[in-house]
């Protein structure tokens, strides 16, 4: 079966919110003058008043469902018909504390409702722009020509990349969609999650990652989704792990804290995780930087050697942060036998690092892309190497941009973790971890999730972004998401358009934000 | 093997609560009462300890500080009661330039002396005004200098404040013929300003100089201020002086390891005279950060200061100016008028106004400053909320009157401790060990307006 119509297999399921209260847009109340007639319940299409059969009393109204004041026109406007004017609707004020510059509380709502439903949210909700003022938030596709547009369902797009560039007689790896899983270590992150992610690869057919922290037994029924991370610390890292792997990934930097070792603090390391990682109970694990092997292209090379003699089968992915050398460093690895390049831009995720290096250290990925991207090209050796980009790439849209730009594809991570509820409070590396139970190995918050629905959420989340790049394609008359690598003729960016063509186009979000 | 110079912390707890960002509301009229799924027991993080009682017997609301934001409560409760808000105060925590953010920062670093650290991805502007228009690079394996994480204490932050020779002369039996100017070095490329602006009172000013002694760093104060507690503290305390007062503090001179003379054309006249009187003494000029600063730096480097201290105002801004240049881009002005003029070498540049956060430190450096000054910081450590009713003389919120010099050094000395660990992971992750080698170093940077033009100018054309 090809790419195409595998994806096209995949059930959408509604997965909704695990927490009995669900954060929308609005906000609609209902105060005692109720008299639980259930007008609203049978009026509503969108199900934000839910009613059992068997059950007569008022429940709680399914608020991220509300489309909110635009419903004035419509008939079935609930706050209108209720006989008692019980019901009120206001914009959620608590929207004010959730998200940020570069995730607005748009954004992290449409992410839930694109997880939950494998849809486009219906709320009037700003999914694809966040409010940094900057970069991707800048960048928009040029209006398309209505000539151009083909008439192709979602099937008979191709969102498809290859992973093999190179023709070396290793493995040829395609995946469905242009995205794959980032590292997030056993350790950092709850093993369900962990799982929930892998299962949710090899349903769509990508990938998903270890990050440093070794290979959890439970992932071995996914190790052809899974990539084996090597990092500075080699925490976890054998070669049985190495065995397993269709990819490798060499970490030499990450992007929210280049030039610094990885970093898990003591409370943590449970008993589980230090045995994984063969290191003492509740000890704060810092993985070392640089690679102390590695001071050369050429010691680099002995290093993506030494994985491809392991393993005949494995490709080689090279994970680098965004210094401006960048990149010198892409071709580097390269000319060492890397099969992917990875560059991790400076506004990606973490689970834990000093806020300094999140804001500080190194470019962000818009640059980096286009940068290494024209290189490769004047070295004449684009075409044999997979060019991923990372850090900072938060939805379909920034995908299609990073596409682009000049990248095959792109590492999600954060929106991952937030498909499954993440509301971006930072507080992952502290105390018991994540109190949402995604990045906690605690022995109570870290099994508050399922396995089934962290794959059930991803897939949604993913499917309805495959519906978004499906879309941009046919308007711009392309049958497969590899025609718009590098294609930047097709976008503009605000800040270098007079001020009449920037009228044509969306304006950057700007609202005050306070972080 | 020397002593490896440690900054000594120590949890020091805030004696206000301090402004929290959160305020959790609840629509108690709503609550189910006796519930046994009450979320407030389920916390997470356990911040509303005993606020589940009964409303009589409730505390004050200590979580309006404390929460961590992780909507827990909100979306657990049975009967949905809970909601968040910003909480007002913090909207007005600060001013344009200290904002809350940077209060609330200073405020962890010197209660904990632990450098801020969290999980997810950077949450601000792309990019912003300007110390956030630039960023810091960083290391690849292209650039190997680095230890790892094991190697960080090796990193060094001293910097000179005493002019140097641009050429050493030998003699013939190779022993130094020149006459070697005197040395002054401290550990950490950062000095206190007595602030312009909030309560000084002799607490204030006590704490501040008992951590500066601690950090074997200096404060300029002014003469006026020197009180008989401060004593104790002289050798690190720089008076700042004028042309026509120094002769009335000759006293306090012969104490000082360093004095500051306030700029006026021909102060340079007055370093032989001040020399005379005490040879080994530091001389720095204090000199306002307008246009004319940098043909002033110019001379008075020639005319041999050992320190030039430029003065913007509390926003880093450049004085005197209907457009101010930021502090940013008149670093880099001075910096580079002086090494145009080949004596760059000679002097030490330190700046004061603005200087925010321990990024601001680093930045200024790689710009081209020798150290940078804190001064408003200082007050934060304490606790002080920028409120400026001090200046309308109104009463103090956190009465920094009162405060115990002990307790206030201390928080001082943490956050100066955290300032420090900030600018060696920076530093670690540039692959440099030494501070000194920081100064001038835009290699190790990266600017706005050139990623701009390096990589979007290409595909998008002008940016307009």
């Amino acid at each position: 079966m090809n790419d195409r119509n595998l994806i096209m297999n995949i059930e959408i399921k509604t997965t909704p919110s695990r927490f009995r209260n669900t954060i929308g847009k609005y906000t609609i109340r209902r105060n005692s003058n109720c008299i639980s007639c259930g007008l609203c319940a049978e009026l509503c299409p969108y199900g934000v008043h839910p009613r059992y059969d068997n059950f007569s009393q008022p429940l709680r109204p399914k608020e991220h469902k509300c489309i909110g004041f635009i419903c004035k026109e419509n008939d079935f406007f609930c706050v209108d018909r209720c006989p008692e004017h019980a019901l009120t609707l206001r914009l959620n004020p608590i929207q004010e504390t959730l998200g940020d510059y570069r995730w607005t509380s748009d954004m992290i709502i449409g992410n839930w409702e694109m997880a939950e439903t494998g849809n486009f949210p219906i709320v009037d909700l700003e999914y694809n722009l966040g409010n940094s003022g900057g970069g991707f938030d800048k960048l928009r596709f040029k209006l398309p020509q209505t000539k151009n547009r083909l008439d192709l369902n979602d099937e008979e797009i191709d969102t498809s990349i290859d992973l093999n560039k190179r023709n070396d007689g290793r493995p040829e790896k395609t995946l469905s969609i242009p995205c794959y899983g980032g590292g997030m270590s056993y350790g950092s992150t709850a093993l369900p999650v962990i799982v929930g992610r892998a299962r949710a690869a090899k349903r769509i057919n990508t990938l998903t990652c270890t990050g440093e922290g070794g290979y959890p037994v439970e992932l071995v029924p996914y190790a052809d989704y899974v990539i084996t991370q090597v990092a500075t610390g080699l925490f976890g890292v054998t070669e049985e792990t190495i065995l397993h792997s269709p990819v490798i990934e060499f970490k030499y930097a990450q992007g929210a804290k280049p030039g610094l070792g990885g970093h898990l603090l003591g409370d943590k390391v449970t008993p589980e995780v230090a045995a994984m990682r063969e290191t003492v109970v509740g000890s704060a694990l810092f993985s070392p930087f640089p690679f102390h092997s590695v001071y050369s292209v050429e010691d680099h090379k002995k290093h993506v050697d030494w994985i491809k003699e392991i393993n005949p089968h494995a490709l080689v992915s090279v994970k680098v942060s965004t210094p401006t050398d960048v990149d010198m460093v892409a071709v580097g690895s390269y000319y060492a036998g890397a099969h992917i390049i990875h560059i991790d831009g400076s506004y990606g995720g973490t689970g834990a690092a000093p806020d300094i290096a999140k804001k500080n250290i190194a470019m962000p990925i818009e640059y980096a892309i286009p940068k290494v991207h024209r290189f490769l090209q004047e070295e004449g050796v684009r075409d044999e190497i997979c060019l991923i980009a990372s850090g900072g790439i938060r939805n379909a849209m920034d995908v299609a941009k990073s596409i682009a730009l000049g990248a095959d594809g792109v590492v999600i991570g954060t929106a991952e973790l937030v498909a499954l509820e993440c509301v971006r409070c930072g507080n992952c590396e502290s105390g018991r971890g994540c109190a949402r139970g995604i990045a906690s190995t605690d022995a109570e918050l870290g099994y508050m999730i399922t396995e089934e629905w962290t794959e059930q959420r991803i897939v949604n989340m993913y499917m309805a972004w495959r519906k978004q790049w499906c879309e941009l394609l046919r308007q711009f008359g392309m049958k497969t998401l590899r025609e718009l690598v590098g294609r930047t003729d097709l976008m503009v960016h605000l800040d270098y358009l007079d001020e009449s063509e920037r009228a044509q186009y969306q304006a950057a979000p700007r609202n005050a934000v306070i972080i | 093997m020397p002593k490896k110079y440690n900054i000594p912390i120590k949890t020091t707890l805030p004696r206000f609560y301090p402004i929290g960002k959160y305020a959790t509301v609840e629509f108690r009229e709503n609550c189910a009462g006796s519930c046994r799924e009450c979320v407030k027991k389920k916390c997470v993080y356990d911040i509303f300890k005993d606020n589940y009682h009964h409303m009589s017997s409730m505390d004050a609301p200590e979580y309006l500080y404390t929460c961590m934001g992780c909507f827990r409560c909100v979306q657990e409760c049975t009967k949905g009661i809970f909601s968040r808000v910003i909480n007002p105060e913090y909207r007005t925590l600060g001013d344009d330039y200290w904002n809350a953010d940077i209060i609330h920062r200073t405020w962890y670093q010197a209660h904990t002396g632990k450098i801020p650290v969290s999980g997810a991805g950077y949450r601000g502007p792309f990019v912003g005004e300007g110390f956030d228009s630039m960023w810091t690079d960083m290391s690849e394996i292209v650039r190997p200098t680095r230890d790892g994480i094991h190697g960080r204490e090796y990193i060094n932050t001293c910097i000179e404040l005493s002019r140097s020779l641009m050429r050493l002369k030998f003699k013939n039996d190779m022993t130094i013929a020149s006459d070697l100017p005197p040395i002054l070095e401290i550990p950490i490329p950062l000095m206190f300003q007595q602030p312009e602006f909030g309560l000084l009172s002799n607490n204030v000013l006590l704490a501040a100089a008992m951590a500066a002694d601690l950090l074997d760093t200096f404060m300029f104060i002014k003469p006026e201020d020197y009180t008989e507690a401060l004593a104790p503290y002289a050798d690190s305390l720089v008076p700042c002086l004028r042309k026509d007062n120094y002769k009335d503090h000759l006293g306090l001179i012969k104490e000082s390891r360093m004095v500051e003379l306030s700029y006026e054309s021909g102060i340079e006249n007055e370093f032989t005279r001040l020399r005379a009187l005490k040879p080994d003494l530091i001389i720095s000029v204090g000199i306002p950060l307008n246009t004319q600063a940098a043909d002033r730096a110019v001379n008075l480097t020639q005319a041999d200061a050992d320190t030039l201290h430029f003065y913007a105002d509390n926003h880093g801004n450049e004085l005197d100016s209907e457009r101010p240049r930021f502090l940013k881009e008149m670093i880099r002005e001075i910096h580079l008028k002086l090494v145009e003029k080949l004596i760059r070498q000679k002097v030490k540049l330190v700046f004061t106004g603005g200087i925010a956060m321990a990024e601001h430190m680093a930045k200024s450096i790689v710009c081209g400053a020798d150290g940078v000054t804190v001064d408003t910081p200082l007050l934060i450590a304490l606790e002080c909320r920028v409120c400026y009713r001090c200046v309308e003389g109104l009463p103090c919120p956190v009465k920094l009157e009162d405060l115990d010099p002990e307790w206030g050094s201390q928080r001082i000395i943490n956050l100066i401790a955290a300032w420090r660990n900030q600018l060696i992971e920076v530093m670690g992750a540039m692959g440099i060990r030494e501070v000194r080698r920081l100064r001038g170093e835009v290699g190790r940077a990266m600017f706005f307006q050139d990623l701009e033009k390096e990589n979007f100018a290409p595909i998008f054309g002008e940016r307009k």
